[in-house]
């Protein structure tokens, strides 16, 4: 037990900051990125629609290192694109908290798109017309009729988004690295110090994460229970 | 109110072609379901786009294929009145009734608070869609319609969702809140008492096409085609052979009709409705004239074969052998008359009901 504590006192918590702020901000881009994409696929006609989708979809079904791969492709100083960003704007994607931010948003982004989606094809078409015959623009009908109907679900993309960004490990590791302090998340600080062989610092990061994970969870039940508050309890 | 109509799309298993013109202030619309009806209705409103085809609405275009115009649906100035509502499900009453309106806070208060108060929503103005009543939803959809204040209103097949008692109260209601509403009112409909109830002027479409069109009471009496006449509620049908202008032989039925008015040269069909009969007892009277087979029977009336018959809360129906099976439905207090005279030997033909179908 006082190895424990001893332990917390000397902790460094910095992997749990960088941690929840790649979560937030990716969780942030994703949101609206999401809804956006979501928008455009469920207006889509149905051939570009399963293209679109596939698209969008991959980063959730393939491994990460797969992601973490294009990425690296991508914005590596040695690669065009990495060499022209650094060149022209300064920017550092490859072994930055960037990159971690990069890494999460690709990885999580599906997940808040895919909710956002089936929440608002399930919404009655009838409101669209009605919206229409009234006098609404498109634009309007879709943040004051659609967007609010379709809170249950886009709601619990948002937490899912968030979840998934916040343990991301795969890509992050790869494009971002583990620099402590900078890039270092609490899934890397996980598999760092169990190749260390230090099973109680990593039990005690396993609890912090549990417990997220936990209340995360907890949230989402809140929101889609109070939807469901009608159909009584069983 | 002028309204014209010409629209021409490619369905599913038939083409809809509708082309219609008219200066009533209530159109009916009748028809069976997938007859395209709902598609002429949404292609007025703009929500359907037809392939071909010419709208316009008190002089002003909506659509014309051959000319490019195709107004939004935002741009029609048309009031659609949804099957379900289609209340915006997260706004209160006073929000849906809000959402077209244009102009100042102040200006859409005032419109809001008198449209509560016309459809009697006092007291529901902060209550969400799901915490309302049938009856409710469809002021609240009505109000939120007329504040946009439309050149024209359609309704979708209004009642199809509700229970007897409820549509009955509705359907006044709705003529109430129409009544002082100048601009043109199209309802879709399939059931006849809705439309009956409803339209000065009425079209029957079937499988995409007009098959008649007319004033509605006109087209009830004399349907003309054999569509309008099922649409309209009439059960008996047989097929017909003109023989002259005043002779005709229903064939199913084996009943040979001599009329006093013409009888129409398209005639195919001779359709008669359930309610309409006459019962006859004891045909063998002297003195009695009327056309007779060679057994004595009579050549003009309907033996009573009875084939079966079923018992409704307000009356029975009785159901006929006669080729095909005949429907005689008969009101309940006419059923004591048959309980204490027995069944009746015959069941004769008013000639004025007698319907001279395509």
């Amino acid at each position: 037990m006082e190895e424990i504590i001893q332990i917390l006192k000397d902790l460094d918590w910095s992997p749990l900051f960088i941690s929840l702020k790649t979560g937030v901000v990716a969780t942030f881009i994703s949101f609206f990125l999401g809804i956006f994409a979501a928008r455009k696929v469920v207006k889509a006609t149905p051939g570009k629609k399963a293209v679109i989708d596939g698209i969008l979809t991959l980063p959730m079904v393939l491994p990460p290192t797969v992601a973490g791969f294009f990425l690296l492709l991508l914005f590596s100083r040695r690669r065009p694109l990495g060499e022209f960003l650094f060149e022209q704007f300064d920017f550092k994607v490859v072994q930055t908290w960037l990159g971690c931010v990069i890494a999460a948003t690709v990885i999580a982004f599906p997940l808040m798109y895919r909710n956002a989606r089936a929440a608002m094809e399930q919404i009655d078409m009838n409101l669209v017309y009605a919206g229409r015959t009234l006098g609404m623009s498109d634009t309007k009908i879709f943040w004051t009729v659609i967007v609010p109907t379709a809170r249950p679900g886009i709601a619990s993309g948002t937490i899912l988004t968030f979840a998934r960004a916040l343990g991301e490990y795969g890509a992050t590791s790869m494009l971002a690295g583990n620099i402590p302090g900078k890039t270092g998340t609490i899934s890397q600080k996980i598999a760092m110090v169990i190749r260390d062989g230090d099973y109680l610092t990593a039990g005690i990061w396993v609890a912090i994460v549990m417990i997220i994970a936990f209340a995360v969870i907890f949230l989402m039940n809140l929101i889609s229970g109070s939807k469901m508050k009608h159909i009584g309890r069983w | 109110m002028v309204v014209t109509v010409e629209i021409q799309r490619k369905l599913d298993n038939f083409l809809l072609d509708i082309n219609f013109h008219s200066e009533s202030r209530r159109i009916g619309i009748l028809g069976a379901s997938g007859c395209g009806k709902s598609m002429t209705l949404k292609s007025i409103a703009g929500i359907e786009l037809p392939d071909e085809g010419h709208i316009e609405v008190e002089g002003r275009t909506l659509f014309d294929k051959n000319e490019k115009i195709n107004l939004k649906p935002q741009m029609r100035n048309v009031g659609y009145l949804f099957q379900n509502y289609a209340l915006f499900p997260t706004m209160t009453v006073e929000k849906n009734i809000a959402a077209g309106l244009k102009g100042s806070k102040r200006e859409k208060e005032a419109r809001v608070r008198e449209m509560v108060e016309k459809f009697r929503l006092q007291g529901l103005e902060k209550r969400l869609p799901g915490q309302l009543s049938g009856g409710q939803q469809q002021r609240v959809a009505l109000a939120r319609i007329m504040a946009y204040e439309p050149d024209m209103i359609l309704l979708d097949e209004p009642f199809s969702a509700l229970d007897m008692y409820l549509k009955d109260q509705l359907q006044r209601e709705l003529a109430e809140m129409l009544a002082d509403y100048e601009g043109t009112v199209i309802m879709v409909s399939h059931n006849r008492d809705e439309v009956y109830r409803f339209s000065e002027e009425l079209l029957v479409i079937d499988q995409g096409k007009i098959a008649v069109s007319g004033k509605t009471k006109e087209i009830f009496r004399d349907p003309v085609s054999r569509e309008a006449a099922r649409l309209t509620g009439c059960k008996n049908f047989s097929k017909a052979r003109r023989i002259d202008a005043h002779t005709v032989e229903a064939e199913d039925w084996g009943v040979t009709f001599t009329t006093e008015r013409e009888i129409p040269e398209y005639t195919e069909y001779i359709g008669y409705r359930a309610h309409d009969f006459i019962p006859v007892w004891n045909t063998e009277q002297d003195g009695e004239d009327g056309a007779y087979n060679g057994d004595g029977s009579r050549c003009d009336m309907l033996r009573f074969n009875l084939e079966s018959s079923a018992e409704l809360p307000f009356e029975k129906n009785y159901y006929i052998k006669a080729g095909k099976t005949v429907c005689w439905f008969v009101q309940r207090e006419k059923v004591r008359e048959l309980e204490e005279r027995g069944m009746p030997d015959y069941l004769a033909f008013d000639e004025e009901k007698l319907l001279f179908l395509k």
